[in-house]
């Protein structure tokens, strides 16, 4: 199992907490967008990782369980 | 656009035994259910839709259909066994949705398909309903296209009386609107919601209207399936390639001698098409292939593609909804990108920020390159807002925008260096090739 972040884009309202939160692996598009990098979350983000998906006002940064690598 | 039967016109290859979804039909007529059925025979269900029988009739119909290599004629060509058999899965009864919504500006193919052959479609979603035991079923199309929606619902109602339907089959009117066909947005609309495309998970297949596994297909595809469930898979093959089986209806418009609706076998080139919609009017510059989510191919690149999903896949455009537009030399491709994907920015649901903001930025960037030149860096803009916007958005109508406006930058390269020394060309005052809905000016 390996965790991946997901932004739900009609939810996120762009406030940009998270990529405060999390810049190692969230930045923000021109418009104030989260931009998330690409693969799984490394093992030593996972705690901040969830507390970014606990902190975002409208619930938009998910976090997704996934089989394998 | 005139709407045209299609016809075997080309000489140099056998199409004999088409057409197939609009076998039987003369020139603009409509086939009622008597010369439906005299054209194809009886819709073939089994009397006792709830026995042991029927559930394995249900399966084996399930089987012919993923042997037969069917794939949606709506856009992505998913493979239409496996969407109906994890419908199929799904708990309890299910729902299925004929999208006949048909949003694709250069599109006529389903309108076509709704208008003259409706009762083939009908017998599509009567199979499809049956194959996923569904309890209900619904026909989507535009609302304001009132004589389509009243053609069907007397269809409808004439199956009704003659007993042929396994469920109720309602006629919805969605919002004429590009991002309202999308899948998520007609269930949305069904669920008495405001019908934009939505979030997933949940997929469709797994919960869609009235939280039930549904099965939402294209009105050809199901068209398709009607024809599979009568003829058989070895039937369906016959026709096409064997990576890409069947028929597929393709609208062909731009500088051609005889723009319409043809029925072609899968894998014919692209060139050898637009030869049978009566050949260019003028030396055509470029193609683009498979709509507004669709792809600018050079003129020599686009004659020998084969059309269907791989063989336009290994040139690096996607078959869409089977639409082909030839440009002419005179016309510019850049000032059409730039008013089609004004038009999709214009039509976004405004939902998501990477395509509410990047879609009218993309088409701003686009326009200074094609009306006003460029300043020297449009070209690195749009490449830098197509990386920034790509996959972003809850359904791929960013996607779909960014995948035109790439393909312009590589297809007409040489015009936008022209423009960036000299400024726009002559083309830019061209009458537009490209339909677009409203006909607002768009720069
Ligand atoms: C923005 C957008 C608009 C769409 N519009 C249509 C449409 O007008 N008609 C259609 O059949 N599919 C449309 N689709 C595709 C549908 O979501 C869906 O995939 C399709 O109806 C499934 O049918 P098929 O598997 O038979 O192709 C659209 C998709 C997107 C992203
Ligand atoms: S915190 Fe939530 S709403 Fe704000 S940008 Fe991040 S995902 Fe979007
Ligand atoms: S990506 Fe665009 S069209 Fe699709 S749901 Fe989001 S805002 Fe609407």
């Amino acid at each position: 199992m390996s965790q991946r972040l997901r932004v739900n884009p009609i939810m996120c309202a762009g406030h940009g907490m998270c990529a405060e939160l999390l810049p190692e692996l969230i930045t923000l598009d021109p418009w104030g967008y989260p931009i998330i990098a690409r693969g799984p979350v490394p093992d030593e983000l996972t705690p901040m990782a969830s507390r970014a998906a606990a902190a975002c006002p409208t619930l938009a940064l998910l976090i997704v369980e996934e089989e394998g690598r | 656009m005139t709407l045209l039967a299609p016809r075997p016109v080309h000489p140099g290859r056998a199409q004999g035994h088409l057409p197939r979804l609009l076998a039987g039909l003369a020139d603009g007529s409509r086939a009622g259910l008597h010369l439906h059925e005299a054209t194809f025979g009886p819709l073939p269900l089994p009397a006792e839709p709830a026995s042991a029988a029927a559930r394995r009739a249900a399966s084996r119909l399930i089987d012919v259909v993923e042997r037969s290599g069917l794939t949606g004629r709506g856009g992505a060509g998913f493979p239409t066994g496996r969407k109906l058999r994890s419908v199929a899965a799904g708990h309890g009864p299910a729902v299925v949705v004929a999208n006949g919504c048909e949003g694709e500006p250069a599109s006529r193919k389903d309108r076509l398909l709704l208008s003259r052959a409706p009762h083939l479609v009908l017998d599509g979603v009567a199979l499809a309903a049956f194959a996923v035991g569904a309890s209900q079923a619904y026909v989507a199309v535009h609302a304001g296209e009132e004589r389509l929606a009243a053609g069907l619902e007397a269809a409808v109602q004439a199956r009704e009386v003659a007993g042929i339907d396994p469920v109720p089959v309602r006629i919805v009117r969605v919002e004429p609107r590009y991002v309202a066909s999308e899948q998520t947005a007609i269930v949305q609309r069904i669920n008495d919601g405001p019908g934009l495309p939505t979030f997933t998970p949940p997929r469709t297949h797994e919960r869609g209207v009235g939280g039930r596994p549904t099965a939402v297909n294209n009105v050809e595809t199901l068209a398709h399936l009607a024809l599979i469930a009568r003829y058989g898979n070895s039937w369906f093959r016959q026709a096409g390639v064997p990576s890409a089986p069947g028929t597929a209806l393709v609208t062909v418009s731009g500088s051609v001698a005889r723009p319409g609706v043809y029925e072609i076998e899968l894998g014919t080139p692209a060139g050898e098409v637009l030869m049978i919609a009566g050949g260019p009017t003028e030396r055509p510059q470029a193609i683009l292939v498979g709509g507004y989510f669709g792809t600018w191919l050079p003129a020599e690149a686009a004659w020998p593609a084969p059309l269907s999903h791989p063989g336009l896949r290994s040139v690096g455009a996607a078959m869409g909804a089977g639409i082909i537009v030839a440009l002419p030399e005179s016309s510019c491709g850049l000032a059409e990108t730039a008013r089609v994907v004004r038009y999709l920015a214009d039509e976004s649901a405004g939902q998501c920020g990477p395509c509410a903001f990047g879609l009218p930025a993309l088409a701003d960037a686009l326009a200074d390159l094609a009306y006003h030149g460029g300043r020297g860096d449009a070209a690195e803009r749009i490449s830098r807002l197509i990386r920034l916007i790509e996959g972003r958005g809850a359904c791929r109508h960013p996607d779909g925008a960014t995948q035109l406006a790439g393909s312009a930058l590589a297809a007409f390269g040489d015009d936008a260096r022209w423009h960036g020394r000299r400024g726009p060309c002559h083309g830019v005052q061209r009458p537009p090739v490209l339909p677009v809905p409203g006909d607002v000016e768009y720069w």
